[in-house]
């Protein structure tokens, strides 16, 4: 027999450099192009809880530094820092202490209102924020598992609100229906905009990562277009690119009563997180997106029409986003829309699904957790002027430590998971290694 | 230059993928390193060129004690390689990769292309090659590419060079002529390593020979010894060539095909008017040197190729036009030539890929939902049935060994309702029990009166499995004969003189 | 008798070949074809399209061109229409569809629909501003698409193009107001750039993570920053940190006196001369010296340039630092060129556009530089057809760029080669 052509260098090569995570073994075996995807998320998931919450902590650290250095206080006590040290180090508390109590006090409890439905408001409002991200990550989620990077949730999101949002104020439809109607539709169109990458993808090999990025700015466009011309999507009377209001009847109802924004659309995504639980670990469908993300070879030989399943994938992906898309239009923002309704969900939503490990219960938590940002976030700025987009370089700081776990690992000296053993491909159940596994 | 490794020992985890290896290689010789696949030779020749650092040993050139950092310190103490997989880079023209590396420039920082071209030109001429200097790599046959394998060693004075599997993608006349330049090369006084699992090829040119087993030497033979000495030193045992079996009972239709044609995207005929049939309960070995169009007539069969034209049919049924779903649905069994590449997905679990092709309806799908109490019934069984070793079904096939995930290939595709079984290469990779457990499997399925198609570029494993064998040259057939033709008419066939014709060619 | 079996030189064709087209070519032709002439059907213009040539200060004024409209439209989709019988005619003959024709219709086109939406307006299309103006919008493209392909071709998927343009821009403000230098901000642009690259570095070399991942967070993590760092220090202190000295232009004696190009090509600020060097010494760089030979062999098959002694992952860095450097330089066009100050995510993804510019050219310096022009064009053509009162709302032209990319992608580019090992990291054992 000759050499194995391809399957004994890797084998002799996986005694990786330390900087491995070591979690990777299977993927060892074959070559690393076609495993790059499924390395990623494995090195995510892999990472284990001590490395996300190493990251988060890490990520938590920079971003006290940076509220630090570019606080006016402190800034005016280090001019004496070498008189007054203490001084210095009280501002720097001062500012970094307040701004991240006001981003609990946005984001989770408000220990300082005086009754329970007050305090508990920033727990609902986090939740509200974490629907469309939540949704939009498993958009993202599933297209990764399918082997396709979808960067394309913006445009997808804003092609559902449109279509949703159109629904929602142009039709006069009985209540139930309604709102039943403008999801569905909603979805659809998500679906369908992401299909045009799928299908550009199947037919002719483009690749979705460009094709998703240009459909996120025609997508922009087109509803500027339709927002700033009458009788399309823009409030009659109006000289605002902005829709009317959203009809009664198709209003997605709130969970908690008027005081709170949390509405169904929450639940509807719970809905969707058990839905592609199901789909990638439980359907047919669903093992043929992973086959195909996995190993698109071995799926093509094993009879899956790598074509369908591609469009398919992009498909739910888009699907997903849509649901995302009517909850912005139906559930949160029903006073009329603009072009800027997607609010940054859909790039967030990759940094969701990223930080999930691409895995329904991963990205729902996940999505709590950027949403919960996103509320305390806003109430850090208004309450001690931090700006916002702190919550961008910390969530941003949180998804490169999480892909890195080395990194994390030698700054807090974990150790490497798993024993040396667990690194070697190929090793049968008698422990004993075969020949092949010495080859070189 | 004369080359000495001392106890060199190279650990992989806990694997000792070489074991205080000692071998001595003198100028003006050619030493043999022989072992079977896995033997741990290539590792210790990456160990010598530098890709490896050992763990204990020392390497000396003339008595010297060498530490090499990385191939660039290896090749400036005149240590060329010429590698199993060709390190040559596809889209660069002939002169750019031999002078990588090592460049010299003119004025300006420009490359000296000029320079280079004459280098090779200079260095062919010595050999007798023809090779074009501006050609690109890629468009040039592998035994050119390996050609300029050697130069690139050469063109940097190397003074001791080591061949690593270098006739596996060789036609028996191309190899004839390597063997011919290594002896020129030992003539001109390169110490030469040559590695090789081939008995025939050690005998030919080998001074000494040196017999690796399990990443330890075992024994040093002289190249006059017997195929059957050298054999159970490299194994370890006697090994057994052949396979038990009867004599084909062909019945039925079977599978026929019909002046089939395959061409890739950049329309190179890769199969070209191919026309055979095979009968039930008989064993067809498509042999051949590899990349001579026999993988892709498998994959043809399989309904994976996408330019297809002329007809396969299978008990009259036609499949050319049917989609991969189809062709399995029809009754084919599929055993891909690169198992890790086409025939399992590494990450998923044994029962998953026991399942992989069959996720499409009943028993293991019912309304688009996997029935995974089925599937791991199906999977307990058939782990038992063929005896792969895993620590259970849910262990990733990757982790398995190389014969292990080839049984759990064979397992999925033996437990369909065949029509037809496919299997290239299906003993690449894998350990000796494994070869004759699935030499074994294969000889059952021809049994039960399927047709059987066995893509093989083992001229020993095509003589022992088959009962025709069909000789594949340049995508066309050159002949099909019966399995006891003789090995040196088969040898001949491998480079494209059909039976019969030897008289006109010599 | 094996000596005589010795493959002679014309021996060694291993296979036939036929020859396969690929059909994407008129396909594309005839669509893009087909919908100009709809465009033409459901809105008619009357009228005469004027072209202006001249522009002030010229020595020599050509006069304005003024053609029927319509009539021009129509006459363009006839010729777009033969090119298209042209090159399904030679696909059908199993020929190929040469690159050239496939450009001239284009042009041929793109000249019909200024004729059509120009005319019976009274403005005319001032030429001169359209060619000056693709100039100036694809500079930032240019530079940004130079360092995507230094970097790919050494292997680094770039996804951060827009990360190191907006770092770049950023640095060059604060910078260059500072000194008071544009030289200063310029110089820091190249900073922020390599720094950003170097990050991408740690991560997808070092740490071996998924490019296309890091890319994308660092996108996110320099806009945040960005974005922070303005809300919380530059709009306070916008007098004493962002307020740059722009450079100024240099009009480059005799070229810029030629009519119709030469203000729009030489009447311009450094940074746009450099650009005019920096893409034929990119193409230089790479093709022809051993620097750019190691960087596409590393690039192609990092293990077999390993094998001849080259540091794979050094390598990748400095090409990194390079592309880094190139992009920032695109960067600092927005705060030392264009305008003076910085603005939260002033870049409104060029980086993303220099990707695609990077694939529609193929991974080529030139034509990747060609296409950031077209994209430049593109952009900017929306502004000359509000001048002539287009009926095309100006949503839809400012869509253009992204749905040629689309088409282009998907269609007229064909099978287009990425560097072998772009994307992978290199895993020494």
């Amino acid at each position: 027999m000759s050499e194995p052509t391809r399957a004994a260098a890797p084998a002799g090569a996986a005694p990786a450099p330390a900087t491995d995570t070591g979690g990777t073994d299977g993927g060892a075996a074959t070559p690393p192009g076609d495993r790059r995807w499924h390395e990623a998320f494995a090195r995510i998931v892999s990472g284990g809880w001590a490395v996300s919450l190493g990251a988060v902590v890490l990520a938590i650290l920079a971003g006290s530094v940076m509220i630090a250095f570019t606080d006016e206080a402190v800034q005016e006590s280090a001019g004496y820092f070498f008189a007054r040290p203490a001084d210095t180090f009280a501002a720097i508390g001062q500012a970094v202490g307040g701004a991240y109590a006001a981003l609990f006090r946005g984001a989770v409890w408000n220990y300082e209102a005086d009754s329970f439905a007050a305090a508990v408001r920033p727990l609902t409002q986090s939740l509200t924020y974490a629907t469309p991200l939540i949704a939009a990550g498993l958009g993202v989620a599933v297209a990764f598992r399918a082997g396709m990077f979808n960067i394309g949730g913006q445009g997808q999101l804003l092609v559902s609100a449109a279509a949703a949002g159109w629904v929602g104020f142009a039709f006069d439809l009985p209540v139930g229906l309604h709102l039943v109607v403008a999801v569905v539709v909603g979805i659809l169109a998500g679906a369908l905009w992401a299909g045009i990458a799928g299908l550009l993808k199947a037919a002719t090999g483009a690749h979705e990562v460009i094709v998703t990025i240009m459909l996120n700015y025609i997508a922009f466009y087109l509803l500027s277009y339709l927002l700033a011309t009458p009788g399309l999507l823009q409030a009659p009377g109006s000289a605002n690119p902005k829709t009317p209001a959203m009809a009664e009847t198709a209003v997605m109802p709130g969970l908690l009563g008027d005081r709170y924004n949390l509405h169904v659309g929450f639940l509807l995504v719970l809905g969707a997180v058990v839905l592609v639980w199901w789909l990638l670990n439980r359907s047919s469908l669903g093992f043929g997106f992973r086959a195909l993300g996995e190993n698109a070879h071995a799926a093509r030989v094993a009879g899956i029409d790598v074509r369908r399943t591609t469009v398919l994938a992009m498909g739910v992906a888009g699907a997903l986003v849509g649901l995302a898309g009517t909850t912005q239009v139906l559930g949160l923002i029903t006073t009329g829309f603009g072009a800027d309704i997607d609010a940054g969900v859909g790039f967030d939503a990759i940094t969701v699904a990223l930080l999930g490990g691409s895995s329904p219960v991963g990205v729902l938590l996940a999505g709590i957790l950027f949403g919960a940002f996103k509320a305390g976030g806003s109430s850090m700025q208004a309450l001690e002027g931090v700006p916002i987009e702190i919550v961008l370089v910390v969530q941003s700081l949180i998804v490169l430590f999480i892909a890195a776990p080395p990194l994390v690992r030698a700054v807090f000296r974990l150790p490497q998971p798993g024993g040396r053993a667990r690194r070697r491909p190929g090793r049968g159940a008698t422990g004993t290694p075969t020949s092949q596994e010495v080859a070189a | 230059m004369k080359l000495e490794l001392r106890g060199i020992t190279k650990r992989f985890g806990a694997l000792v993928a070489n074991d205080h290896i000692d071998l001595t290689v003198e100028p003006g010789q050619i030493h043999c390193l022989l072992g079977e696949n896995g033997a741990g030779k290539s590792t210790l020749m990456n160990v010598l060129y530098g890709l490896y650092q050992a763990d204990e040993g020392e390497i000396l050139l003339d008595g010297r004690e060498q530490h090499f950092a990385g191939p660039g310190d290896a090749m400036a103490a005149g240590i060329g390689m010429v590698h199993q997989h060709f390190m040559l880079i596809p889209v660069f023209t002939v002169a750019e990769n031999v002078m990588l590396g090592h460049e010299q420039t003119r004025a300006g920082g420009r490359l000296d292309l000029d320079a280079a071209r004459s280098r090779v030109r200079e260095i062919a001429d010595r050999f007798g090659f023809h090779v074009d200097p501006d050609a690109l790599v890629e468009d040039l046959p592998v035994g050119v590419q390996q050609r300029v394998e050697i130069i690139k060693a050469l063109s940097r004075d190397a003074r001791v060079l080591v061949f690593d599997e270098p006739t596996a993608v060789l036609t028996p006349q191309e190899t004839d002529e390597l063997m011919a330049i290594m002896r020129q090369l030992k003539e001109s006084g390169a110490a030469i390593v040559f590695i090789t699992h081939k008995l025939r090829e050690v005998r030919e040119v080998a001074d000494r020979i040196t017999v690796v087993r399990r990443g330890a030497v075992v024994g040093e033979a002289s190249p006059t010894a017997s195929d059957a000495e050298l054999a159970s030193l490299m194994v370890g045992r006697a090994v057994e060539l052949t396979v038990q079996k009867d004599d084909a009972v062909p019945a039925g239709r079977g599978l026929e095909v019909r002046n089939l044609e395959v061409t890739d995207a950049r329309g190179t005929v890769l199969v070209d008017d191919v026309s055979f049939e095979v009968r039930g309960g008989e064993i067809l070995v498509v042999a051949g040197v590899q990349g001579n169009g026999q993988t892709e007539l498998a994959e043809a069969l399989a309904g994976l190729a996408e330019h297809v034209r002329g007809s396969v049919r299978l008990d009259g049924d036609e499949l050319v036009g049917r989609n991969v779903r189809q062709v399995l649905d029809a009754g084919v069994g599929f055993v891909p030539e690169d198992r890790n590449e086409d025939g399992l997905v590494g990450t998923f679990s044994v029962a998953d890929n026991l399942v992989l092709n069959r996720t499409d309806g009943p028993p293991f799908v019912r309304s688009g939902a996997l029935q995974l109490r089925a599937r791991d019934a199906f999977a307990r069984e058939k782990v038992e049935e063929f005896d792969i070793r895993t620590q259970g079904i849910d262990t990733p096939v990757g982790r398995l060994s190389g014969g292990n995930q080839q049984k759990v290939v064979l397992a999925r595709e033996l437990s369909r309702e065949l029509r037809l079984l496919v299997a290239a290469q299906p003993t690449r990779g894998v350990d000796v029990g494994s070869i004759e457990f699935i030499h074994k499997r294969i000889v059952e399925t021809r049994d039960a009166g399927v047709p059987v198609v066995v893509v093989s570029t083992e001229l020993d494993e095509a003589v022992a499995l088959g009962d025709r064998i069909l000789v594949m040259y340049r995508g066309r057939v050159v002949g099909i004969v019966p399995a006891t033709t003789p090995r040196d008419q088969l040898g001949l066939m491998m480079a494209g003189i059909a039976p019969g014709t030897e008289g006109e060619a010599a | 008798m094996t000596a005589t079996l010795a493959p002679t030189p014309e021996d060694v064709v291993q296979h036939r070949t036929v020859t396969v087209v690929s059909r994407k070519a008129p396909i594309a032709l005839g669509v893009v074809t087909a919908l100009f002439a709809l465009l033409l059907l459901l809105a008619a213009r009357a009228g005469d399209a004027t072209f202006r040539l001249a522009s002030e200060g010229d020595l020599v004024a050509l006069p304005d061109v003024t053609v029927p409209g319509t009539a021009t439209a129509w006459v363009c989709v006839a010729l777009g229409a033969a090119g298209t019988a042209v090159a399904a005619l030679l696909v059908a003959r199993g020929r190929r569809v040469p690159l050239w024709l496939s450009l001239v219709l284009a042009v041929v086109l793109l000249f019909g629909f200024l004729a059509w939406a120009a005319a019976g307006s009274a403005g005319d299309i001032p030429v001169t501003r359209l060619v000056g103006g693709s100039v100036l919008l694809a500079v930032p493209i240019v530079f940004g698409a130079l360092g995507g392909v230094v970097g790919e071709r050494a292997g680094v998927v770039n996804i951060a193009i827009e990360g190191q343009l907006l770092a770049g821009a950023f640095c060059a403000a604060v910078a260059g107001t500072v000194t008071g230098s544009p030289w200063a901000g310029l110089l820091a642009a190249v900073v922020a750039g390599v720094l950003v690259s170097l990050v991408l570095g740690v991560f997808a070399i070092t740490y071996r993570v998924n490019q296309v991942i890091v890319g994308v967070v660092l996108n996110v993590l320099v806009i945040g920053l960005t974005s922070f760092l303005y809300s919380q220090v530059l709009v306070p202190n916008a007098e004493t940190l962002n307020a740059t000295t722009r450079f100024s232009r240099i009009a480059i004696p005799l070229l810029a006196d030629i009519p119709v190009v030469g203000p729009a090509l030489f009447n311009q600020s450094v940074v746009v001369y450099l650009m005019y060097l920096a893409v034929p010494a990119i193409w230089f760089a790479l093709a022809r010296t051993r620097w750019g030979l190691r960087l596409r062999a590393v690039g192609e098959h990092p293990k077999a340039a390993d094998t001849v002694g080259i540091k794979v992952g050094r390598t990748r860095y400095l090409a990194l630092v390079v592309a880094g450097a190139i992009a920032g330089v695109g960067g600092a066009f927005y705060t030392v060129v264009s305008v003076s100050s910085f603005g939260k995510e002033m870049t409104a993804g060029a980086g993303f556009i220099a990707l695609a510019a990077v694939i529609f050219g193929k991974w080529d310096p030139v034509r990747a530089a060609l296409a950031a022009l077209l994209f430049g064009f593109a952009s900017n053509l929306e502004g000359a057809l509000s001048i002539v009162g287009a009926p095309v709302p100006s949503q839809f032209m400012l869509m253009l760029p992204y749905v040629v990319t689309i088409f282009a992608v998907a269609g007229l580019v064909g099978r287009s080669r990425a560097p072998a090992a772009s994307g992978q990291p290199y895993v020494k054992e």
